[in-house]
């Protein structure tokens, strides 16, 4: 048997102030008591009826080798965006740059964040510092600050790296002959290409930088050792 | 002498955010009186109903932004619906430091809940700003060693078959200013805070190898940003091949812009940096391309005159997010010790949580859902004797990994090591109740 619903409500005394309004009250929640239970009972048939299966079920179509999407890059997308040079040369572009024009494209161009000299303004980092001989200490002090000269493993990372993203007001300005020539002023200035040297494609792959046999593989695998 | 790498992430003084401040700021605008809320509501909205209200509420001027608290707010009808649900105004939760171009700017872990990042405090780490794209002239250029090269717009890569996942993405710096230069007043967001998890929807980047025809010989993928620093990494073809996505939706709604709006690369348990944002272009090709930020930047170095590089996966880490500065326990009795913990390689298997500096460890609870490369929440209910306390959390990972001491990872990695910074963090508890970080 349903508890009425008269239980939930506090019955005031006859005569109490609030009498007269808990009889409407008291009807209107027995009204809205028996319209939840009428449309309960609607529900209950609605989802009898949804429950049986309509419609036929088929297989969903196997994924194709292919969806055919996107369409064919064109020849001045790639070559607007394949802007990336490997340590092999790939992606090295025709062109070459000198010393004499390094200093001057690098007084123009880099001098304000990295300093006259390469030595690194306030949070612009340092690029001129010769390696240190036999010694590789960075892993023992986060204060010596790492190079082009005492750091950088491969040479081909400067192109692509000033190319694509330097000057950092205005990157990607620089044409190849001016990034050439940077390269070829911060290579002399770190002691490893000799200020006669001109940089291009060809001689910029073979350019052997003095940290780049420091550099290991990851050998952390997970498991109980800590590396 | 300043540290000279705009990669280093600065300590900044944590922003204010005591609840004190916050419970002055309720007072104030309890004050303003609970008459008429649902009229300055309308006023702040432009309604036609407001102009008598405006002239009628001297304090909007003061506390524009912040509706007014009723005294009981049964008594008086509430808000009407807005264009965005936005936070209770009582919760102000803040990206810290932010105004930079380069630098970082760190997830409050200290405010959050359950495992999700809310997308606008997911950590920030850009390499020369916030990209703008717009979603109608995005093209995604995947290339080099494939039959069919080819270029998708966002449509196209909607109209891929969809995958939604649960990974945390963590800058491999983080947890940088907490190992050099550690201080008492670091919150959770300061010391770990650039790490965040999401769920992510978009389209596994094998599929998009398989629609393109990779050749054999594509050992590496190079991905490249549409950002003012072009950022590029390699990235290795048989993590491409595995669980590498291309998404383009977290929580729920496109991508947030300082995430990589339309689109970004997602690794899911690799370091954050090689997630590119704004992703632009994958090439595939059969050696690694040594670019600036594998090489000078994102490399390890290590004592004994090394570097290690390619080092991709985030190991296992675990932070106590409460209690934790600033937070203030009111006095002796029963609390919980909540935190994160998570791992680039799986699951997290258990958190063991200590309360006495790490002599005894007991096993915290891990709160669900656990998933793969995905923070995981933990609890162990401690009860604390209002006595000077040292509280620490380690996690273990399924492939049996146990995030180390800190004098275990000085010794290894060194000092001057620059990146994924995972040793065991703890928090002091001073009988009056305040806790500091303690390295």
């Amino acid at each position: 048997m349903r508890p009425s619903i008269e239980r939930f409500i506090r019955r005031p005394r006859l005569g109490a102030p609030g009498y007269r309004a808990a009889i409407p009250l008291t009807v209107f929640a027995s009204l809205l008591w028996l319209g939840c239970r009428a449309g309960d009972d609607q529900s209950v048939k609605r989802q009898e009826a949804g429950n049986a299966e309509q419609g036929i079920m088929v297989k969903a179509p196997a994924p194709p080798p292919t969806f055919g999407l996107g369409r064919e890059p064109s020849g001045s997308m790639l070559a607007a965006r394949d802007i990336d040079a490997n340590p092999a040369g790939i992606g090295l572009p025709p062109g070459s740059g000198s010393y004499s024009e390094g200093v001057r494209v690098y007084a123009e161009k880099c001098a304000a964040c990295h300093g006259a000299r390469g030595e690194g303004v306030a949070i612009y980092p340092q690029l001129i510092g010769a390696a240190h001989a036999d010694s590789f200490p960075f892993g023992n002090d986060p204060k010596i600050p790492k190079t082009i000269g005492n750091y950088w493993p491969y040479a081909t990372t400067l192109y692509d790296y000033i190319h694509r993203a330097m000057p950092y007001g205005a990157p990607g300005s620089l044409r190849p002959g001016e990034v050439y020539s940077v390269v070829a002023y911060l290579l002399a200035e770190n002691q490893i290409i000799p200020r006669s040297a001109v940089i291009d494609a060809k001689s910029l792959p073979k350019v052997k930088m003095p940290a780049q046999p420091r550099f290991v593989p990851d050998d952390r695998k997970g498991g109980a050792s800590f590396r | 002498m300043i540290e000279k790498a705009p990669d280093d992430e600065p300590y900044v003084s944590p922003p204010v955010s005591r609840r004190s401040v916050l419970g002055a700021a309720i007072a104030v605008l309890g004050g303003a009186g609970s008459a008429s809320v649902a009229k300055q509501v309308f006023a702040q909205q432009g309604s036609p109903l407001n102009q008598p209200a405006g002239r009628a509420a001297p304090a909007a001027g003061a506390v524009s932004a912040k509706p007014s608290v009723p005294a009981d707010a049964t008594k008086v009808p509430g808000l009407p619906s807005a264009s965005l649900g936005d936070r209770s105004q009582f919760e102000v939760p803040t990206l810290a430091p932010t105004g930079v171009v380069t630098g970082p700017s760190f997830t409050p872990l200290q405010d959050l809940a359950g495992t999700i990042t809310p997308s606008d405090l997911h950590f920030q780490r850009h390499h020369n700003g916030i990209a703008v794209i717009d979603p109608e002239k995005y093209e995604l250029l995947l290339h080099g060693m494939a039959a069919r090269p080819r270029v998708f717009s966002l449509e196209d890569l909607k109209r891929f078959p969809a995958v939604t996942r649960t990974h945390f993405i963590e800058c491999s710096g983080n947890g940088r200013a907490a190992y050099r230069a550690p201080k008492p007043e670091m919150t959770p967001q300061i010391v770990d805070g650039l790490t965040s998890n999401c769920e992510w929807t978009g389209v596994p980047v094998r599929t998009l190898l398989k629609e393109v025809g990779a050749e054999k010989k594509a050992s590496w993928v190079l991905a490249e940003g549409g950002d003012a620093a072009v950022l590029s990494r390699s990235v290795p073809m048989e993590k491409m091949l595995d669980d590498a996505l291309v998404v383009y939706a977290q929580n729920g709604e496109p991508l947030r812009p300082p995430n990589g709006y339309p689109v970004r690369l997602l690794l899911p348990g690799y370091e954050g940096n090689m997630c590119i944002k704004w992703l632009r272009r994958l090439e595939l090709v059969d050696q690694p391309n040594m670019s600036r930020d594998e090489t000078s930047k994102y490399t390890d170095p290590l004592p004994g005159g090394r570097a290690r590089q390619f080092s991709f996966v985030m190991d296992a880490k675990s932070i106590i997010t409460s209690p934790a500065y600033p937070a203030r326990l009111s006095g002796a009795g029963w609390w919980p010790i909540r935190g994160l913990a998570w791992t680039g390689r799986g699951k997290i298997t258990r958190v063991d949580v200590s309360t006495d500096g790490g002599r005894t460890w007991a096993e915290a609870e891990l709160i669900g859902p656990v998933l793969p490369m995905a923070h995981t929440r933990f609890q162990l209910m401690w009860k604390w004797d209002a006595r000077p306390a040292t509280i620490m959390s380690r996690a273990h990972d399924e492939t049996g990994y146990v995030q180390p001491a800190l004098e275990t990872y000085r010794e290894v990695r060194g000092r001057g090591t620059d990146y994924h910074f995972n040793s065991i963090r703890s928090w002091k508890v001073q009988p009056d109740g305040n806790v500091f970080f303690g390295g």
